[in-house]
C-alpha cells in the first residue's frame, strides 16, 4: 500500500509537467500582446519592447517555460499584470472560498445522493424509488442558474430564511486566517460567525451540489441494484444479518467504487467550473477570479488559475485511486 | 427413527411475474429428522432450490411468495419441545433462527463470499450475530471452524480475502460460516456442483463427517444421484414443483416406482454397458406456467394412460416410508399393471 502510494505520487510528476506545458503553450498561442495590454493602446513600440525585455517575453519559448517552471517549483506563480501583486498570495482567498463551497456542495451531494440511491435500490419500484429517481432526473436536467435564481427567490426573497449573496456579513467581516470562513470563525471563537458563514454556504452549496447529487444517486442506485442481487449478499442474509447491515455494510461497500469515481470527477469539475454559481451568488471564488482575469487579459493569472485547478483535479483523482485499493483488496497494481 | 427437527407441510411458493403466477413449489411436504441426511433430487427448475430458500425465508420477494403451507421447526423452550412455524413467525425471530439453528451453503463458492471482507470477518460476523462473544473469542471460534472444515494454516487464512482462495477452499469457508453457530439443520444447495470431481469428494466427505460428529441434520439439494447414493439416508424426488417419490435411499435407488425416478436412474451411465447409447427421458421439463391439469410428468411418461391427463395423482404410501405420486400404484390391480409395464 505504501509503496503503491509512493509510486502513484511519483507518477504524478510527468502528468503535472505535461499539464503545465500544455497550459503554458495555450496561453502563448492566444493572440494579443501582454506588454501592449499592460501599457495600453497608446504605448510606443519602444516602451513595449522595453517592457517585453523586462518581463522576459522576448526570450525563446523554452527559456520562458523554463523560467516559469523554476518559479513554479519555488511556489512562485508570477505577478498579476493588473494588480502587480504576487499571484500565489492573491489567489488563495479565492481558492479557499471555492474549496469551502465545493466541500459543502459535495458533502450535501454525497449524503443525499448516496442515501437516496441506496434506499431506491433497496426498495426498488417503491414510491420512494420513483420519487427520488424523478428528483434525480430533474436535478441533472435543471440549469444551475435557474435553480440558483429560484433558491434566491424562495428562500432569500420570499421566506427570508437564508442570505442570497456573498460569504458573510460585510458589516461584521470574518477575521481571516485560513480564508475558510467556517474554520476561521472557529479559530476566532465566534459561534455567531460560524452560523452566519454556514447560512451563506447553504444556497450556493445546494445549487452547486444538485447535479452531482443527482448523478451520485443514479450511480449508487444502479450499482447497488447489481450488488444486492449477488450471491454474497444472499450469504449474508442467510447468516441472519439485519437488513441495514446487509445493505449498508456489505451492499454499499461493494457498490461504492463507481460512485467514488463519479464523486472524484464531480469534485474536480466543481473546483474549476463553478463560475455560474459563483456569479449568481456573488461568491468570490477562483472561477470568477480566472474569469475576470480573462476579461483583463491578465495572462499570468489565467495560467496560474488553470494550473492550480488542474493540479487539484489530478490530486483528487489520486486520492480516489488510492481509496479504490484501500476498499477493494483485489485492486493491487 | 428420531423425531423430525424440521417438518415442511404442504408448502407452496409461487412467483408472481408478468407472465402470470408460477407455482415453483407446489404442495411439498417432507421432514428431516435428527442427524439425518435428506436428499432432494430433481432436474434444474424443478423447485428444489426454491424449496430450500423458502425454509430459510430467503425467497426473493417480490416476485416470490410462500402462498400456503407451514414449515415447522422444533425448538427447545424451557425444557419443552415446541414447534415454530417459520412461515408465520416475525422477521426478527426468523433472523435469529437463520444462520444460527438453520444454516445454508450455496452452489457458487466463487461468488458466495463478500470479496471485500476477510474470511475471518465473515465467520466472526456470523458468530457475533447470534452469540455474545469478545473479539478474541470470536477470532478463536473462526480459527477453530476453519480447522474443523480442514483448511490448512487456519491462523493465516483467517486474515486472507476470498480471492486468495480456490473454489474448494471457499466452499469450505462457506461451510465454516454455516457451521459457526453449530446449527441443527444445514441446508446445502448443490454444494459440489461448481467444483471439480476430486474436490467434490472432499467436500462431501467433510459434510458427512460433520453429520456424523456434530449430529447436524443435512438437507442436501442436488441433481446428482451419485451424491445422493454417497450421502443421503432418505431421498425426495421432485418434478415440476412437486415431490413425486419419497423413500429411503435404498428403495429409491434399488426399487424406484415412479416412472420419472425410474427414468432418472436408467439414465445413469453404468460401468458394464459401455457401448450402449445412454438412456434419456424423452421430452423436456414443462415450462413453468405452462402446467395443465393432470400428472405433470404425463407428457413424458412411457406408462401414461387416460386418467393421467385428467386428474392429479396424490402422493400415496406404498411401503413403510415409501411414497409415490402415480396412478399406477393406486390399487392392487394397478400395481400388477405397473409391474408388467416395468418388466416389458
Amino acid at each position: 500500500m505504501i509503496s503503491y502510494t509512493i509510486r502513484r505520487i511519483l507518477m504524478l510528476i510527468p502528468v503535472l509537467i505535461g499539464m503545465s506545458l500544455i497550459t503554458f503553450s495555450i496561453i502563448h498561442l492566444i493572440p494579443g500582446n501582454p506588454a501592449q495590454t499592460i501599457l495600453g493602446e497608446q504605448a510606443t513600440p519602444q516602451a513595449i519592447e522595453q517592457l517585453e525585455e523586462q518581463l522576459g517575453l522576448n526570450e525563446p519559448y523554452f527559456v520562458q517555460y523554463g523560467n516559469y517552471m523554476m518559479g513554479l517549483a519555488q511556489g512562485d506563480l508570477g505577478t498579476s499584470l493588473r494588480t502587480k501583486g504576487e499571484i500565489s498570495s492573491e489567489i488563495w482567498p479565492f481558492l479557499a472560498a471555492t474549496i469551502e463551497l465545493t466541500i459543502f456542495a459535495m458533502v450535501f451531494a454525497i449524503i443525499v445522493g448516496v442515501n437516496a440511491g441506496i434506499i431506491s435500490a433497496w426498495k426498488q419500484n417503491s414510491i420512494f424509488d420513483y420519487a427520488s429517481m424523478l428528483i434525480a432526473l430533474v436535478g441533472v436536467s435543471m440549469p444551475i442558474f435557474w435553480l440558483g435564481l429560484m433558491e434566491q427567490w424562495i428562500f432569500a426573497q420570499e421566506l427570508g430564511w437564508l442570505p442570497a449573496f456573498g460569504r458573510g456579513n460585510p458589516r461584521d467581516p470574518v477575521e481571516t486566517v485560513t480564508h475558510f470562513y467556517l474554520v476561521d470563525s472557529m479559530i476566532n471563537g465566534r459561534p455567531d460567525q460560524i452560523w452566519t458563514s454556514f447560512k451563506h454556504l447553504i444556497l450556493p452549496g445546494v445549487a452547486l451540489g444538485t447535479i452531482p447529487m443527482a448523478i451520485i444517486a443514479r450511480m449508487t442506485r444502479s450499482s447497488m441494484l447489481e450488488v444486492l442481487r449477488s450471491d454474497y449478499i444472499r450469504t449474508i442474509e442467510a447468516k441472519g444479518a439485519r437488513d441495514l447491515s446487509v445493505v449498508y455494510r456489505h451492499g454499499f461497500k461493494n457498490a461504492v467504487i463507481p460512485v467514488l469515481t463519479v464523486v472524484g470527477l464531480q469534485t474536480g469539475t466543481l473546483l474549476g467550473g463553478a463560475i455560474l454559481t459563483e456569479t449568481i451568488f456573488s461568491w468570490p471564488g477562483v472561477g470568477r477570479y480566472v474569469y475576470e482575469a480573462i476579461g483583463n487579459r491578465d495572462y499570468p493569472v489565467i495560467q496560474s488559475g488553470i494550473i492550480v485547478i488542474a493540479t487539484m483535479f489530478v490530486f483528487i483523482n489520486l486520492i480516489v485511486d488510492l481509496l479504490y485499493s484501500y476498499i477493494d483488496p483485489r485492486i493491487k497494481y | 427413527m428420531n423425531k423430525p427437527v424440521l417438518e415442511v407441510n404442504h408448502l407452496s411458493t409461487h412467483f408472481f411475474t408478468d407472465r402470470g403466477e408460477i407455482p415453483a413449489v407446489d404442495d411439498v411436504s417432507f421432514a428431516i429428522h435428527e442427524k439425518e441426511v435428506l436428499g432432494i433430487v430433481g432436474e434444474s427448475g424443478c423447485g428444489k432450490s426454491v424449496t430450500s430458500l423458502s425454509v430459510m425465508g430467503l425467497v426473493p420477494n417480490p416476485p416470490g411468495k410462500i402462498v400456503a403451507g407451514e414449515i415447522l421447526f422444533r425448538q427447545q423452550k424451557a425444557g419443552n419441545e415446541v414447534d415454530e412455524d417459520l412461515v408465520k413467525i416475525s422477521k426478527k425471530r426468523l433472523r435469529r433462527i437463520r444462520g444460527n439453528q438453520i444454516a445454508m451453503i450455496f452452489q457458487e463458492p466463487m461468488t458466495s463470499l463478500d470479496p471485500l471482507f476477510t474470511i475471518g470477518f465473515q465467520i466472526i460476523e456470523a458468530v457475533k450475530l447470534h452469540r455474545k462473544v469478545t473479539k478474541k473469542q470470536a477470532r478463536q471460534i473462526a480459527v477453530d471452524k476453519l480447522k474443523l472444515v480442514g483448511i490448512p494454516r487456519p491462523d493465516e487464512v483467517v486474515d486472507e480475502y476470498p480471492h486468495q482462495l480456490s473454489g474448494g477452499m471457499r466452499q469450505r469457508v462457506m461451510i465454516a460460516i454455516a457451521m459457526s453457530c453449530d446449527p441443527e439443520v444445514l441446508i446445502a444447495d448443490e454444494p459440489t456442483t461448481a467444483l471439480d470431481v476430486t474436490i467434490q469428494a472432499q467436500i462431501l466427505e467433510l459434510m458427512k463427517k460433520l453429520n456424523k460428529e456434530k449430529g447436524t441434520a443435512i438437507m442436501m439439494i442436488t441433481h446428482d444421484l451419485g451424491v445422493v447414493a454417497e450421502m443421503c439416508d432418505r431421498v425426495a424426488v421432485m418434478y415440476a414443483g412437486k415431490i413425486v417419490e419419497q423413500g429411503t435411499v435404498r428403495t429409491i435407488l434399488k426399487d424406484p416406482k415412479h416412472p420419472y425416478t425410474r427414468g432418472l436412474i436408467r439414465s445413469l451411465p453404468k460401468m458394464h454397458e459401455r457401448d450402449k447409447r445412454l438412456y434419456s427421458i424423452p421430452g423436456n421439463v414443462p415450462k413453468p406456467g405452462s402446467i395443465q391439469n393432470g400428472c405433470r410428468f404425463a407428457p413424458r411418461c412411457g406408462d401414461v394412460f387416460d386418467r393421467c391427463l385428467k386428474e392429479n395423482p396424490e402422493l400415496l404410501p406404498l411401503n413403510e416410508g415409501h411414497h409415490c405420486r402415480c396412478f399406477l400404484y393406486e390399487k392392487e390391480g394397478a400395481t400388477v399393471h405397473a409391474e408388467t409395464v416395468a418388466r416389458s
